[in-house]
């Protein structure tokens, strides 16, 4: 019945064939490539386009992302649908490896929490350092609170630290307690429309660039650490993954180069991500032909 | 509201420039959206004329799930499909969850049902007119399915321009089985949705713009293809 195909239906085909080209040169660019699930805190911060193409041009190993909070991210990776995982969340990360589905845990880097809320300030935490007490006075003043709610190194962290101040703010949602079941970005989108608090890793706060007004309430003392690992997926669980490759990023990320790298990526002159490796493991690795190529 | 004003600079300022990453979405965003919609013509099509114009025990439940499915949700359809494609899911070995392809597959599940149903209350109302013509000349439902399809021509491209729109404005489905991922899989409604994670409000609207303008361009040449073929025919 398509033989009596018409100049409408030629055009469409045509459009398609078209269309078809542009395709085949994005999948047949990246031959070599690794799959990575990573989370919006370094997505959104401008880290990984920081970081990666150095990686890329060195090794020859594009480096696919998927970004994801860190719950999700880890069910991808359990799934075999990613060759690493590159989150923040080390007791999720560690579980996960025990689990036998990841290798080995590594350190990469660090940054830390903090509390961002509203210019007014209702509940008057400004300038506080300990996170607990500002959750217990912002719960106090029922002063409005986005939580990412889904599951992300975030909101694993919010989390605890609720459980730490003895308030339950399940009991609130969806009165001042608002969970957004998004990334970060789309979190402080809601804080801000809605005069609310919430908890953000400094490195997306700082990139972020809805703030309005929104301002920086607390900054931990000590610090809220956030820690970041790299984990491979386990090539004995999952055949397809890309174990040497993959181990190759790794390696880099953990090495000098690597770690120079994180320190590198400022904002408006601010480091945002603090590089931690263990020292052992700081020597160029073996898999790059030439080291200092870039 | 400053947003909304520097939206329409940053539109045409993106437009002017066209830089070569955004060229590259706007393009992999129509290829994708127009393979779908020509895999889902290709099958949709003679699945509603045969619903038409096929009298079997079933046929009415069928045609009121193909109306239900008109609705199907994209992020639902996404779930569906990267469940199958995952790793750990039946079609895992072909490897083809995070690739345009998966994209395809998940926007053709959700046009097919759109150009199926529109296809079906088409022919089914030609059929209405032309029935006695046809079974006095003795043409059988298949011979019915091709007459009624070419004479129905000009409204079925409404139907498939409808399964188009759908196709290329969601951005449920192809955010979990393409994965997002830039130069690989990023669209144009996934870098939307991305910018304004990011709080660049302006660009994602300017980006929206531009999806609209396509969209727009597109129904256009279609529209005036089918007038000129309309007096060509009449």
């Amino acid at each position: 019945m398509f033989v009596s195909c018409t100049r409408p239906c030629l055009l469409v085909i045509l459009l398609a064939c078209l269309t078809l080209l542009p395709a085949t040169q994005v999948t047949h660019a990246g031959n070599r490539f690794i799959t990575v699930a990573s989370t919006t805190s370094t997505d959104n911060s401008g880290l990984l386009a920081h970081i990666l193409p150095s990686f890329e041009k060195a090794a020859g190993i594009q480096v696919r992302t998927i970004i994801a909070g860190t719950g999700r991210a880890i069910n991808l990776a359990e799934r075999g649908d990613v060759d690493a995982l590159f989150v923040h969340h080390p007791l999720s990360e560690e579980q996960f490896v025990r689990q036998g589905y990841g290798l080995r845990r590594y350190d990469v880097m660090y940054n830390d929490f903090v509390i961002v809320g509203p210019a007014a300030d209702p509940a008057g935490i400004r300038g506080m350092d300990n996170a607990v007490e500002a959750l217990r006075k912002i719960a106090t003043a029922r002063a409005s609170f986005t939580s990412r709610g889904d599951d992300s190194g975030t909101h694993k962290q919010e989390l605890s630290l609720w459980s730490d101040s003895g308030i339950d703010p399940q009991q609130y949602s969806g009165q001042w307690y608002r969970e957004t079941g998004s990334g970060q970005g789309a979190t402080l989108n809601l804080a801000n429309a809605i005069d609310a608090y919430a908890l953000t890793d400094y490195g997306t706060w700082m990139s972020f660039t809805n703030k309005d007004n929104l301002r920086l309430m607390l900054r931990g003392n000590p610090p809220l650490l956030n820690q970041y690992g790299v984990i491979l997926v386990n090539p004995a669980r999952h055949p397809h993954v890309k174990a040497q490759d993959t181990q190759c990023f790794i390696d880099w990320l953990i090495s000098g180069k690597g770690q120079r790298a994180i320190a590198g990526f400022t904002h408006n002159g601010q480091q945002l991500f603090f590089p931690n490796a263990a020292q052992s493991t700081q020597a160029p690795p073996a898999c790059i032909a030439n080291p200092d190529s870039d | 509201m400053s947003d909304l004003s520097s939206a329409f600079g940053t539109a045409a300022s993106l437009i002017l420039h066209l830089d070569a990453d955004l060229l590259e979405i706007v393009l992999l965003s129509l290829q994708i959206s127009l393979l779908a919609t020509l895999f889902a013509a290709l099958i949709g099509m003679p699945l509603g004329a045969a619903l038409a114009l096929y009298r079997f025990p079933g046929r009415g439940f069928i045609v009121a799930m193909l109306n239900a499915f008109m609705g199907l949700p994209p992020v639902v359809v996404g779930l569906v499909v990267y469940l199958l494609l995952s790793r750990s899911g039946p079609l895992g070995p072909l490897g083809l969850l995070f690739t345009p392809t998966a994209m395809v597959i998940a926007q053709f599940m959700l046009a097919a049902p759109i150009i199926a149903a529109l296809t079906q209350q088409t022919v089914a109302d030609l059929n209405e007119e032309y029935d006695e013509q046809l079974r006095s000349l003795g043409a059988g439902p298949l011979r019915a399915m091709r007459t009624l399809l070419w004479d129905g021509r000009f409204s079925l491209l409404t139907a498939v321009l409808a399964g188009f729109g759908r196709v290329s404005a969601e951005v449920g489905a192809v955010l979990i089985v393409g994965g997002n991922i830039n130069h690989v899989t990023r669209v144009m409604t996934t870098t939307i949705a991305l910018e304004t994670s990011k709080g660049n409000l302006a660009l994602a609207l300017a980006l929206g713009l531009i999806l609209i303008g396509l969209s727009i361009t597109l129904t256009f040449t279609a529209q005036s293809i089918r007038d000129t073929a309309y007096r060509h025919y009449h």
